[in-house]
């Protein structure tokens, strides 16, 4: 059942070192808050799954948080190279970073076999792809009907699972609207999860039937963090912040720049959202 | 008619002449039909095509892999999960749906795809280049392009013309295009046509019907078989018969123009 927590309480019980975090929400609701407080708790050596690695992973991997990467598309979408993202694999800085390489469909396929508590996601994927070569989680499984071989990869089974969502009411529940990505699968995969919100409310007030609502006893922690998806955005309430994308290029293409940016920014700064 | 004549020498005092990069995104959108449905690349696909979508195929369906399907945007995203994308969307649906039911369904007729390195055989790598345990230059990766690839009726290919983007063989297969010739993407277990066209600022080239190899097909207005041969990794053939992708006209140019103005205004978060 869910709990409403602070931010800070809700990293220092779920997220320890070593452990396999999802953070997700495709382009749209990324958990920055989140992120930036597991830098500032200093977790280390964690296995950090995501679909678009996005600013968010190159800033862990920078901070030196990671010990590997499961991904998919690790680029700043639309400006280029994710330069702390490509340190780390180029010259092991400031630690070597161990890469498990998917596709979109594939990433997407494991987390909706973890949410589905199966061993694996089959799909017709990975055809002629040197990614079968260099990534041995990548086999094929028979048709048990038609004798197809189709691509088989493990379900995805985070420890952790990190999501941000517009609110929730007082009772943990959660409601996500827009680009919905595969955040409802992440939080069902993982063994403990962690809702960030932009506010708590008395009425979730879902505007459909079909709206996708996170029942309160499916979540582990729910925190508010005002703004805590930026600079990525969240439908309804604040825009994406195009122009700090195309800014990150800048401050994050040298370790001095990004250290610099990294101490003003995310450790010298106190936990999004108030104490509880 | 082929020959200038002195109306469009006058027009040209007025509206600039296109650039090569908008000879190639015109060209690039001429390519999608008004009943195409359409899974979106993002960078010079997306451009090219909303230009379809604003010019000459208004019906066109626009996908984007965050989810968004169907979509009008105003301005063209950043990455393919803009607000915009949503916000103008006929609907949104998981990502998870959108491989497994949109794209792995066979329900879209294009796919339209970038790429770092696309080589004689149309294989797309977005991966790496050099070794990949090693690599010279780690690259974004394969993100939807290797099922978009696979699942797509059809592969529309879109990049600036030059030997290191255009080479003999790619570093890293991350989308399969021909693989090394005929057969290959049946025996990949692949029962989709693949690459049909490549659009880039110089030329049009299409996979040869035997050989399954990318040769030359139309040369963009004023372009010569030097350059394009000097511009590719592998000594390019030209079909037959060449034509000249006519030029890009007026409208397309300032429906084009005025779409990169909206753009650039929005993105700069004013």
């Amino acid at each position: 059942m869910a709990e409403i927590v602070s931010l800070r309480q809700a990293i220092a019980t779920h997220v320890h070192d070593g452990d396999v975090v999802a953070m997700e929400g495709f382009t749209h609701l990324i958990p920055f808050a989140a992120a930036h407080e597991i830098i500032r708790q200093g977790r280390r050596d964690l296995t950090l799954i995501r679909m678009t690695p996005d600013l968010i992973y190159d800033q862990l991997i920078g901070a030196g948080c990671a010990r590997k990467l499961v991904f998919s598309w690790g680029g700043n979408p639309g400006v280029g190279s994710l330069h702390r993202f490509r340190d780390a694999v180029e010259h092991g800085w400031p630690a070597p970073l161990e890469l498990e390489e998917h596709s979109h469909a594939a990433m997407a396929a494991a987390f909706h076999a973890g949410a589905a508590g199966l061993p694996f996601a089959t799909l017709r994927g990975y055809a002629g792809s040197d990614l079968r070569r260099v990534n041995d989680n990548i086999r094929t499984v028979t048709c048990p009907f038609t004798g197809e071989e189709l691509a088989a990869v493990p379900a995805h089974r985070p420890d952790v699972g990190i999501i941000h969502a517009q609110r929730a009411d007082r009772a943990g529940n959660v409601l996500v609207e827009g680009i919905v990505g595969v955040q409802k699968e992440t939080v069902l995969a993982s063994r403990r999860s962690i809702v960030t919100v932009e506010e708590v409310v008395d009425d979730l007030a879902a505007p459909s039937p079909n709206s996708v609502v996170l029942p309160a006893w499916a979540i582990d922690a729910v925190a508010v963090a005002p703004r805590g998806a930026a600079p990525s955005y969240a439908h309804g309430y604040y825009a994406r912040d195009n122009a700090f994308y195309l800014a990150w290029d800048g401050i994050s293409r040298d370790r001095e720049g990004f250290e610099a940016w990294l101490r003003e920014h995310v450790l010298d700064r106190e936990s999004a959202g108030a104490e509880v | 008619m082929t020959e200038p004549t002195a109306n469009d020498t006058d027009r040209s005092l007025d509206v600039p002449a296109a650039t090569p990069t908008e000879t190639m995104t015109v060209a690039a959108a001429r390519a999608l039909r008004n009943d195409d449905v359409c899974f979106v690349g993002i960078g010079a696909p997306s451009a090219a095509c909303n230009l379809a979508r604003l010019t000459h195929a208004p019906d066109i369906v626009l996908i984007y892999e965050s989810g968004t399907l169907q979509t009008r945007p105003d301005v063209l995203p950043l990455s393919i999960g803009d607000g915009e994308l949503c916000e103008t969307a006929l609907t949104t649906v998981p990502v998870v749906e959108m491989f497994q039911y949109w794209l792995q369904g066979g329900r879209i007729s294009k796919g339209f795809l970038g790429g770092a390195q696309i080589d004689r055989f149309a294989n797309i790598n977005t991966t790496v280049i050099g070794d990949y345990d090693r690599p010279k230059v780690r690259l974004p990766g394969g993100g939807g392009a290797p099922e978009i690839a696979g699942s797509c009726h059809e592969v529309l290919i879109t990049a600036r013309h030059s030997s290191r983007v255009f080479v003999e063989t790619v570093d890293f297969v991350t989308s399969l295009g021909h693989g090394s010739g005929p057969g290959d993407r049946a025996a990949a277990g692949l029962v989709t046509a693949g690459p049909v066209l490549v659009v880039t600022d110089l030329c049009l080239m299409e996979p040869d019907a035997e050989t399954r190899e990318l040769v030359v097909t139309s040369l963009h207005a004023g372009v010569t078989r030097e350059q394009v041969t000097e511009a590719t990794g592998w000594p390019v053939r030209f079909a037959a018969r060449v034509g000249t992708t006519p030029a890009p006209s007026a409208e397309e140019l300032g429906v084009l123009r005025d779409l990169h103005d909206r753009t650039e205004r929005a993105h700069a978060g004013a």
